[in-house]
């Protein structure tokens, strides 16, 4: 009863050192959040607040959006709108051939991640460069980011040595993480200058003024914002809030919530092209309303793409980010993977113990697990649910309907406790792998309580 | 008098009737009147969260009309209680069947802990124990703070802990960390669940405990899977069986 999750998570768990570093790293992260957050008296009113304001931001879009857009084009914006991955590409390669844009330099978004925008910019003659450090190295690997926020977290320092030896010509050997971002910042340096235009995406899109809001801290989107003369800004639709005070709610969550920093080195607004330039901002649908209308999973829209739900995950940090199918890992990947295309994805439905911790650590209250509950309810009506599980339920349910018949399987139990081990682990395969199998009782509590042996 | 009616998990009546035992033993000597339905079977949790809860339906019927005459329907299994709670009423919705249960169902400390409120248990447990926090005793049922939030810290299997007489109370460092079993994603996601439970059994094991104790069944069985397996030094006990130890 494998899917493809289990299958890859099996694969990088039999790793030991590296899954159980990768699960401390993580942790690490998770801890740093649970300190900065508890400083903070007010953090589940926050919460609360915030969870609040993407519902009503979300349930009032159409208004939200075009009062963004009027701002925005007084401000001197150029306002796009996609209603999907293939109309925002095209979009882009647009605006890149109008200027002649052959070096095109980018700070990291998950949205150009789903809309696949590197490999058609690439195909059609840029040169695509990502910024982010994280991002350039998985880039020059030429290998999807496995955590949304910490792209690169997968990769050891020394991974990073050898690539930039032969990438960047660094000395041989030389890991030190200081030496490595030197080189990195020289190399990004001269992409920054010859670049004709940058893209940024946006945390934040604010109704009230036109401003788009984008939080980093390497400072590379400010580089590639203030070199080029040509800036274009995605997001998604759902990146809307209404007015600065509500953006105030989530730039306190969001840093506090992702690395536990109280806040990013770089919040920056912006609000107009530069002088002699061009902003270019493109909302993006791609399924976004179509979310809108099922209201079990619409709070997936409230997310702010922490990924604190990742590193709380106590599956996500033992199997790692490429062991789910959909580019997005983790709890959030799960349920955004099942809105994109369950039939695609439902693989990823496995990795869930149904902890809840995901939805308990959301700054935005996202009901991550419950609705990863839901969608296993799904399964069988869209026909993906495991044979075996099924045969399991189903005999299960046989069973437990019928208190006689369980009452003798109770009875009859005990047989199992001295069965030879070849055949009781041939038989429970998957629990014996690294458990012994609980014994049953002589006598069951229901066999007792007749017995009158309950006192 | 309040009628409690005794909810006994088709796992605890299989595999640990000593829970069962300690428990409806616990409950009478706090002067309670208690009953056991019997014919007790499932709740239909494993069903239900391995995508199957249309299989859960029956069995939340005859759940909800055994306990139908009962003011109070007590348990000794958070994870199960939760579920009775939090989904039994949405499962017989679909046959326009009103739950009963779902608005009077407690797992046992939290009952104990908040409606008998006892100031004192013939108890006496005189070894090291590590608190094991299960994540719907924890996240569904409120039994202890979160991790997660920020909330003052309380835990009510600690209070009632506190009653025991020469018991020494620890938790592990990721205090209230899954421990892997999540029913069938135990099976289903076998390797990291066994992975899951071998980092939290080294937890409460590096808390110096004799044994992990806890609200749960189904959480200490999949440790004692793994406790077993590979021969460690720690035992699990149900915290019921501690708080009715002289009993």
């Amino acid at each position: 009863m494998s899917t493809k999750h289990s299958i890859a998570a099996a694969k990088f768990v039999a790793n030991k050192k590296q899954a159980a570093w990768h699960n401390e790293t993580l942790w690490m992260v998770r801890a740093k959040r649970d300190k900065m957050s508890k400083d903070i008296p007010e953090w589940e009113q926050l919460r609360d607040l915030a969870c609040n304001i993407k519902l009503y931001s979300n349930s009032h879009l159409e208004e939200l959006l075009q009062e963004f857009e009027k701002n925005a084009t007084a401000n001197g914006a150029i306002v796009h709108w996609a209603k999907d991955a293939k109309e925002h590409n095209e979009i882009v390669l647009g605006i890149l051939r109008d200027h002649d844009v052959k070096h095109f330099v980018k700070s990291k978004s998950m949205l150009a991640e789903e809309c696949e925008l590197n490999p058609f910019l690439i195909e059609k003659g840029i040169e695509v460069v990502e910024t982010d450090l994280g991002e350039r190295i998985l880039q020059l690997m030429d290998v999807p980011p496995s955590h949304i926020v910490l792209p690169a977290i997968h990769i050891k320092r020394e991974q990073v040595g050898e690539l930039f030896e032969e990438k960047l010509g660094t000395e041989k050997g030389n890991s030190d993480p200081t030496y490595l971002t030197r080189a990195a910042r020289k190399h990004l340096r001269d992409k920054f200058l010859n670049a004709e235009a940058s893209m940024t995406g946006a945390n934040f899109a604010v109704a009230s003024t036109g401003d788009i809001v984008v939080c980093t801290n390497e400072g590379n989107a400010d580089m590639g914002t203030s070199c080029p003369k040509i800036h274009i800004a995605i997001m998604g639709m759902e990146k809307i809030v209404p007015d600065q005070e509500s953006l105030g709610v989530f730039t306190r969550l969001l840093a506090r919530s992702a690395t536990g920093q109280p806040v990013t080195s770089y919040t920056s607004h912006y609000r107009k092209p530069r002088e002699g330039g061009e902003f270019h901002i493109i909302i993006v649908d791609n399924g976004r309303s179509k979310i809108l209308g099922q209201p079990d999973h619409i709070k997936t829209l409230n997310c702010i793409r922490c990924g604190a739900c990742m590193n709380t995950c106590p599956v996500y940090r033992r199997s790692g980010g490429y062991s789910y199918t959909y580019f997005i890992p983790g709890p959030i990947g799960i349920n955004l993977g099942m809105l994109y295309s369950a039939t695609e994805y439902f693989d990823n439905l496995s990795a869930c113990s149904l902890c809840l911790s995901c939805s308990h650590v959301c700054p935005v209250k996202v009901d991550l697990g419950e609705q990863i509950y839901r969608w296993r309810q799904e399964m069988d009506k869209i026909g993906k649910a495991s044979k075996e599980k099924k045969v399991m339920s189903a005999g299960m349910k046989f069973l437990m309907e019928r208190p006689i018949l369980f009452n003798s399987a109770l009875w009859m139990s005990p047989v199992v406790n001295v069965l030879p081990r070849f055949i009781k682990y041939n038989f429970l395969n998957e629990w014996g792998k690294g458990r012994e199998l609980p014994e049953f009782a002589k006598e069951s509590f229901n066999e007792m309580w007749k017995k009158n042996k309950v006192k | 008098m309040m009628k409690i009616g005794l909810f006994i998990p088709c796992y605890i009546n299989a595999i640990y009737p000593q829970v069962g035992v300690a428990s409806y033993r616990l409950l009478k000597s706090l002067g309670l009147e208690v009953d056991y339905p019997l014919d007790q079977t499932c709740c239909g949790q494993p069903m239900a969260n391995g995508g199957f809860e249309g299989e859960a339906l029956q069995l939340a019927k005859r759940f909800d009309n055994l306990f139908k005459d009962y003011d109070y329907i007590v348990g000794p299994s958070a994870s199960c209680v939760a579920f009775v709670k939090e989904n039994h009423a949405g499962i017989l919705a679909k046959e326009h069947h009103e739950c009963t249960s779902s608005g009077k169902i407690y797992d046992i400390c939290e009952f104990i802990h908040d409606v008998v409120k006892p100031t004192k248990l013939n108890a006496k447990f005189p070894h090291k124990v590590s608190i094991h926090n299960s994540c719907h005793g924890v996240r569904e049922l409120y039994l202890s703070s979160s991790s997660e939030m920020n909330v003052p810290y309380y835990s009510k299997l600690r209070d009632l802990l506190s009653l025991v007489e020469g018991v020494e109370i620890f938790e592990p460092s990721h205090v209230d960390e899954c421990c892997g079993f999540g029913g069938m994603f135990a099976i289903e996601e076998p390797e990291i669940s066994v992975c899951m439970g071998q980092d939290k059994v080294k937890d409460h094991i590096e808390t110096g405990a004799e044994y992990i104790t806890g609200a749960d069944s189904s959480c200490l069985m999949h440790m004692e899977g793994v406790i077993k397996r590979e021969k460690l030094p720690i035992k699990t006990i149900h915290i019921v069986e501690i708080l009715a130890s002289q009993l």
